[in-house]
């Protein structure tokens, strides 16, 4: 445990430094820990305050604002499927129910093996392919039921 | 000579196996030892085709689509490096009616050219409205936007003249040109086609504004939805820096423009201008009080310019063409081109560039041919999801901002969401409110408190409990929401939600009673 603090620690310095000279920080800087380490965790936050000469209130309030960024790592895999009305519009909430059975969790939830993270996302720009989704950084368009049985399987193995 | 393939990078064609494709491709040249290589472009905007593939050949582009993997290898043995016949061929690009029919200005090399190489860029009519610009005085070049007519392609639509002349006449050590990215609104991708399609028009616009304004600093603040965007548009950047295009000097002129990408984390009410500079300056995303205006105090205080991607990538042509040109197309005050994007359940979805004017029936049945279940269109959304719901009495609305305004409805970043008649406008009503809800900065209390009450009055109706008093409730508080709101976010959201009622009204009342009867 203290060894995985002293990561975080270093691993957390390390971005800081690279935008602590730029103008508003703050984002990028948030934005490259949860790169790095696939959450912010609550022990950068003080680390972050005092770098950029902020309160950890302030910190906190930026990062609780922004639906991005996540407090706990999230599963191996990260399926974010958009909820918004073009997708539904061809079917995008039959979708949702499918893969939510198929994976056995609800949204914003982790697999309880640890294999797949489940986030809602409001529109990926994909509103002419829809219904759409992201796996993992990839983007999928056309989604039906047969897709949303490959992407259960593909995440699983 | 070598012969050019062109297989999209565009977002929705690697949504449909873009990237499969031009990997078969590429092991087929390899097989067959052919002097070939792959370009990787943008879109054309035709997505029924993606993944489409064309070829250079001595009469022109040939296309080829939808191109699955295993479709490959069957091209090339019909001789697609000579543009031979195959069942999926498609002609000519251009004679493909969805693209003859449309004013490509903007988008005029979207889906042609290689987008991060500047050569090309420059081959097909780049950089000559900066040039132009270059002869100019800051003055002449606010002057011929103001001339063109352009209105801000984000929704608001605002003279772009007006507020780049408002931070020219702004005194300031320093100003800033802010690109706002943070395309939100389902329905809509023209921003991220663009920006992966030709990302040097947008740093063209970008550098032409700050050279008109004073501006040496400029920023992209882009969504995080959108990493193929980043990706695209950093090696832009870093080739137009390469080439002097950016710099201490640009193009070896006396003026200085520099910029750079910021990427957002997920909040659609960053789309908004002033919560967008908060979130820039590494804050929460909330909705600032105007006055000041941004062009007086916008980033970190500074007088600035924050435009839509498409306005600022709308300026080249206007400075290579001059305002006259632009202003040209378009109908009453709705001047030049908009790119309007047909989406949702539309068998034709893609990205139409046209002059102003055109109605949401021709959009919607002639060019997007209907919808793709095949079942009859009910309603459209239009604008986004503060954007109204049209039924089709209303379809002989012409695309323009005072027309749509005229019906109590908004263009917004002109998207159109198409929906079969399964359709149920009281969920969507409902949805309105809950995003509204999701995606409040918190700032004010009509969106804040106004959206949740929304929904449970919504969900009220929903159950049959006494539905004219909560039609009566859901109206009122749409109205307290659309004056007593600090921004678009709340107060827009009236729009879906008053638009669905009024236009179909049998939606907002079930019969519960008589479900419990049976």
């Amino acid at each position: 445990m203290q060894q995985a603090r002293t990561e975080i620690t270093s691993a957390v310095e390390v971005i800081i430094d690279r935008w602590k000279n730029e103008e508003g920080p703050l984002l990028p800087i948030l934005n490259g820990i949860q790169r790095e380490l696939g959450h912010v965790p609550r022990e950068s936050l003080p680390i972050i305050a005092e770098a950029l000469n902020l309160t950890r209130a302030e910190v906190y309030g930026v990062v609780s604002f922004y639906h991005d960024y996540r407090e706990k790592p999230a599963g191996r895999h990260v399926l974010k499927l958009c909820r918004a009305e073009a997708c539904q519009s061809m079917g995008g909430d039959a979708v949702a129910e499918k893969l939510q059975k198929l994976l056995g969790i609800k949204f914003h939830e982790t697999s309880a093996d640890g294999a797949v993270t489940l986030e809602p996302v409001y529109c990926l720009g994909l509103c002419a392919c829809a219904p759409s989704a992201m796996l993992d950084g990839e983007v999928i368009g056309r989604l039906d039921e047969a897709r949303a049985e490959e992407i259960a399987a593909e995440v699983r193995a | 000579m070598t012969i050019n393939i062109y297989i999209p990078r565009d977002a929705g064609a690697l949504a449909l196996g873009a990237e499969k494709v031009a990997a078969a491709a590429r092991e087929e040249i390899g097989k067959r030892g052919l002097d070939a290589k792959i370009v990787r472009n943008g879109s054309r905007g035709m997505f029924w085709l993606e993944p489409m593939v064309e070829v250079e050949t001595a009469e022109g582009r040939v296309a080829y689509g939808p191109v699955k993997p295993g479709d490959v290898a069957g091209l090339f043995d019909a001789g697609l490096i000579e543009g031979g016949a195959h069942d999926l061929s498609l002609g000519k690009p251009e004679e493909i009616p969805f693209l003859a029919k449309q004013t490509r200005l903007t988008f005029a090399r979207c889906g042609i050219i290689d987008p991060v190489s500047l050569e090309d860029y420059e081959k097909h009519g780049g950089l000559r409205g900066l040039r132009n610009a270059l002869e100019k005085t800051p003055l002449g070049i606010v002057e011929e936007v103001t001339e063109s007519g352009l209105r801000g392609r984000g929704g608001a639509g605002f003279p772009t003249g007006i507020k780049w002349k408002t931070v020219h006449d702004t005194d300031g050590p320093q100003k800033y040109i802010v690109c706002n990215a943070d395309e939100g609104d389902s329905g809509t991708f023209s921003d991220r086609m663009i920006m992966e399609g030709d990302p040097f028009v947008l740093i063209e616009g970008m550098t032409i504004a700050g050279i008109a304004t004073g501006a040496t600093r400029g920023y992209v603040y882009l969504r995080s939805e959108y990493p193929n965007v980043h990706r695209i548009l950093n090696e832009a950047i870093d080739a137009a820096r390469a080439a002097g295009m950016l710099g201490k000097s640009v193009l070896g002129s006396k003026y200085a423009f520099d910029m750079e990408v910021r990427v957002g984390a997920g909040a659609y009410v960053c789309g908004e201008e002033t919560a967008l500079l908060d979130s820039l300056e590494g804050k929460r995303g909330q909705v600032r009080a105007k006055p000041p205006l941004p062009a007086h105090e916008g980033l970190f205080g500074k007088p600035t310019v924050i435009n839509n991607v498409i306005s600022l990538a709308s300026v080249p042509i206007i400075l290579d063409k001059g305002g006259a040109y632009y202003r040209d197309f378009g109908m009453g005050r709705s001047r030049g081109t908009i790119p309007i994007q047909i989406t949702g359940n539309v068998k034709h979805g893609g990205l139409f560039e046209a002059a102003f004017g055109m109605t949401l029936g021709e959009l919607v049945d002639d060019i997007g041919g209907g919808t793709a279940t095949g079942r009859p269109v009910r309603a459209v959304q239009v604008g986004g999801p503060l954007g109204a719901y049209w039924p089709r009495d209303l379809f002989d609305t012409p695309f323009d901002y005072e027309a749509f305004a005229a019906k109590d409805g908004l263009i917004g970043h002109a998207g159109i969401v198409v929906f079969d008649d399964t359709v149920d406008l009281l969920k969507q009503a409902r949805f309105a409110m809950e995003f509204c809800a999701v995606e409040s900065c918190g700032k004010c209390t009509p969106c804040r408190i106004g959206s949740t009450r929304g929904v449970e009055v919504l969900d009220r109706l929903k159950q049959g409990i006494a539905p004219e008093e909560q039609i009566e409730t859901v109206t009122d508080l749409c109205n307290t929401m659309k004056f007593g709101s600090l921004c678009a976010l709340g107060g827009f959201t009236p729009y879906p939600v008053m638009s669905a009622l009024t236009h179909f009204p049998e939606d907002f009342r079930p019969a519960p009673v008589r479900e419990a009867a049976e």
